[in-house]
């Protein structure tokens, strides 16, 4: 039955790689609004179960609901729909290395074949702006950016069409911390001016601690944890207590004292 | 405090000597690591091995300065895996020998399978039933998106499949060119001294002709074409795997059949045919330049008298040719590409693997061109 204010909604999951088994009866609500944190150690499934989330994998059990319809048995046009309200910040960025920067962000909106050039132009430069690039860099190729670039251009392009729904993964992995910080701050300044969901998967502490509002935890194939932080810091699980208490994840509460 | 320095000055020294109430001791002094055993390792282990046969001897040391894993083996490995009865040694080098001591077993080594050709076999055949049914699963794709298309002309993806006929047709000009001329002359010249012999010089328009058009043409095409486009187009499919932006691409509602393969197919099946006639073209002319030299032939003469012992069919047959063989090699390109994992050695393979198996169809459907259209083109 689903729930009213669950933009995403897994049910029953199982996922299976041959023999190996990464997802065993995983179920999940992702609240319309809200920021939702994956966690879990290398191995747990995080990566996996976003990218069913996507829709990029089928699971071997279970079902997926985004935006209150399920995934499968879906016909060209809906899935396109769903497509265009998801967008994807992808682990190194992924952009299209054979296009442009402008191309690259330009890319989803021409894909709809309503828009026409100008109005294209205004948008990419807008976007540009909201992840502070300066407008010299638009005609650069991929290849000519550095890591944090490729990131912020990424994120515009996961943007392009307004989505109300954003997946990042691992977003702050090989930044430095300067850059990690102003990424930080770009999202909760996008978070404040409009509405969307985040879904992130993350290890980076500082992230996590920074900009969510719910942490789901993955450990031997199920969520183990689902709340706000506080909630989760108080389950008792040893994945748990290594992530969060050990001695980086103590230093890490400690700094954000609102929680600890 | 800072660790001093390896003084490479500091080798490692074995002494023997006789210590306090006559108990004979050994002297271990310098550093016991790497660096310092050098090139001695044969000399200094022998030393030890033959010290180590006293088990009254005490072994001093004490006076080490810097200890590693490969001194401690070195010397563990002299006294037969244990320690001496009679080992000093400062408490920091201590945990070396107790880690060599709980060192557990090496795994055992993996055991050949006595039927391991037939396994291999085995393997090699489900492997290839593997990609025959990738590649049908992958062929279906594409005509159910030509279906799509047909209802949905709109979506036809024009500029994918015109950058795809210039990368792939139109840069290969060149290339093929030059090959096709030298072909051609090499054939002309070497069949021209045999016809000589005969006095049949009016024939090298005969052999010339039909080789080239119906075989040597579309063959030497197809091979050019499949090793620079058939690798590039692996190469390309499979970064963009590693790179996850054949993700991307899916999560925008760009489907990967419609819009990178497809019009990689189309493209191919439509630039291979102008292709094999360019090179068919020019391996003619360069066949024309070398007999005009060598047999006196005319070029008017040898191009009036051609279409009179060379059929038209062999003319199609050769384009038919072009268009399998092209399709052929980007399905198989596209193929490899997607299968490609996230490492180099992956990649090296796949461009083989692509290749050699895109050459290799190109033959098979030249024979079954020459077996199916025997009785076609030749009088």
């Amino acid at each position: 039955m689903p729930k009213d204010n669950c933009i995403i909604e897994v049910e029953g999951l199982y996922t299976r790689f041959g023999n190996h088994v990464v997802h065993e009866n995983i179920g999940l609500c992702v609240q319309r609004g809200e920021v939702l944190t994956l966690v879990g150690g290398s191995g747990s499934g995080k990566t996996a179960l976003m990218r069913q989330m996507l829709g990029l994998e089928t699971p071997a059990e279970g079902t997926v609901r985004v935006f209150g319809k399920p995934l499968r048995n879906q016909n060209r046009q809906q899935i396109q729909n769903m497509r265009n309200r998801c967008g994807v910040l992808f682990q190194k960025g992924a952009l299209f290395s054979a296009l442009s920067v402008y191309d690259n962000i330009a890319l989803p909106m021409r894909e709809l074949r309503t828009l026409d050039e100008d109005m294209i132009r205004d948008l990419v430069m807008l976007k540009l702006e909201m992840v502070e690039i300066a407008p010299v860099h638009a005609n650069k190729m991929p290849a000519e950016l550095s890591g944090g670039m490729i990131k912020r251009i990424a994120l515009a392009r996961a943007m392009a069409l307004d989505p109300e729904l954003l997946f990042l993964d691992e977003p702050t992995a090989g930044l430095d911390p300067e850059l990690s910080d102003g990424f930080v701050k770009l999202i909760k300044t996008m978070k404040s001016e409009l509405t969307f969901t985040i879904v992130m998967a993350t290890h980076d502490l500082d992230t996590l601690v920074a900009l969510s509002d719910r942490v789901a935890v993955l450990a031997d194939k199920r969520v183990v944890a689902l709340g706000t932080l506080r909630e989760v810091i108080n389950t008792n699980h040893a994945f748990i207590s290594n992530f969060f208490c050990g001695v980086r994840g103590r230093k890490t509460l400690r700094s954000n004292n609102s929680i600890l | 405090m800072m660790p001093e320095n390896q003084d490479s000055n500091s080798l490692l020294v074995l002494r023997r000597v006789t210590g306090a109430r006559g108990i004979p001791c050994v002297m271990v002094e310098g550093n016991c690591t790497l660096t310092a055993i050098g090139g001695r390792i044969q000399q200094i282990a022998a030393e030890i091995s033959q010290l180590a046969n006293e088990p009254e001897l005490r072994w001093d040391l004490t006076q080490v300065a810097h200890m590693d894993d490969a001194g401690a083996v070195l010397l563990w490995r002299g006294w037969g895996s244990h320690q001496p009865r009679y080992l000093f040694v400062k408490p920091e080098h201590q945990r070396f020998f107790e880690r060599l001591e709980e060192m557990p077993a090496p795994p055992p080594p993996v055991m050949r399978d006595r039927l391991w050709p037939i396994t291999v076999l085995g393997k090699a055949v489900f492997l290839l039933w593997g990609h025959l049914v990738s590649l049908v699963i992958l062929a279906g794709q594409l005509v159910l998106e030509i279906k799509y298309l047909a209802g949905h002309p709109s979506r036809i993806p024009w500029r994918e499949i015109s950058a795809n006929l210039y990368r792939t047709g139109a840069q290969a000009l060149g290339i093929t060119a030059l090959v096709g001329f030298l072909i051609g002359v090499v054939l002309s010249y070497l069949s021209s001294r045999q016809l000589q012999i005969f006095g049949a010089d009016i024939f090298i328009v005969n052999i010339l002709g039909l080789s080239v058009i119906r075989e040597i043409g579309p063959v030497l095409a197809a091979i050019l074409v499949a090793g620079r486009s058939g690798s590039s187009m692996t190469a390309q499919l499979g970064v963009m795997r590693v790179t996850e932006e054949l993700d991307a691409l899916t999560v925008m509602g760009i489907p990967h059949s419609l819009r990178l393969i497809l019009p990689k197919v189309i493209a191919l099946g439509l630039a291979m045919p102008l292709v094999v006639l360019w090179t068919s073209a020019v391996a003619l002319i360069g066949g024309m330049v070398v007999a005009e030299i060598q047999l006196g032939l005319g070029h008017k003469f040898f191009l009036s008298r051609l279409p009179d012992v060379v059929a038209v069919s062999n003319l199609w047959l050769g384009l038919g040719k072009g268009i399998a063989c092209g399709m052929a090699i980007a399905l198989i390109s596209c193929h490899f590409g997607l299968r490609i994992k996230s490492n180099t050695e992956s990649l090296g393979e796949g461009t083989t693997n692509s290749v050699v198996t895109s050459i290799t169809v190109v033959i098979i459907i030249d024979a079954i061109f020459a077996v199916v259209f025997a009785d076609v083109g030749l009088r």
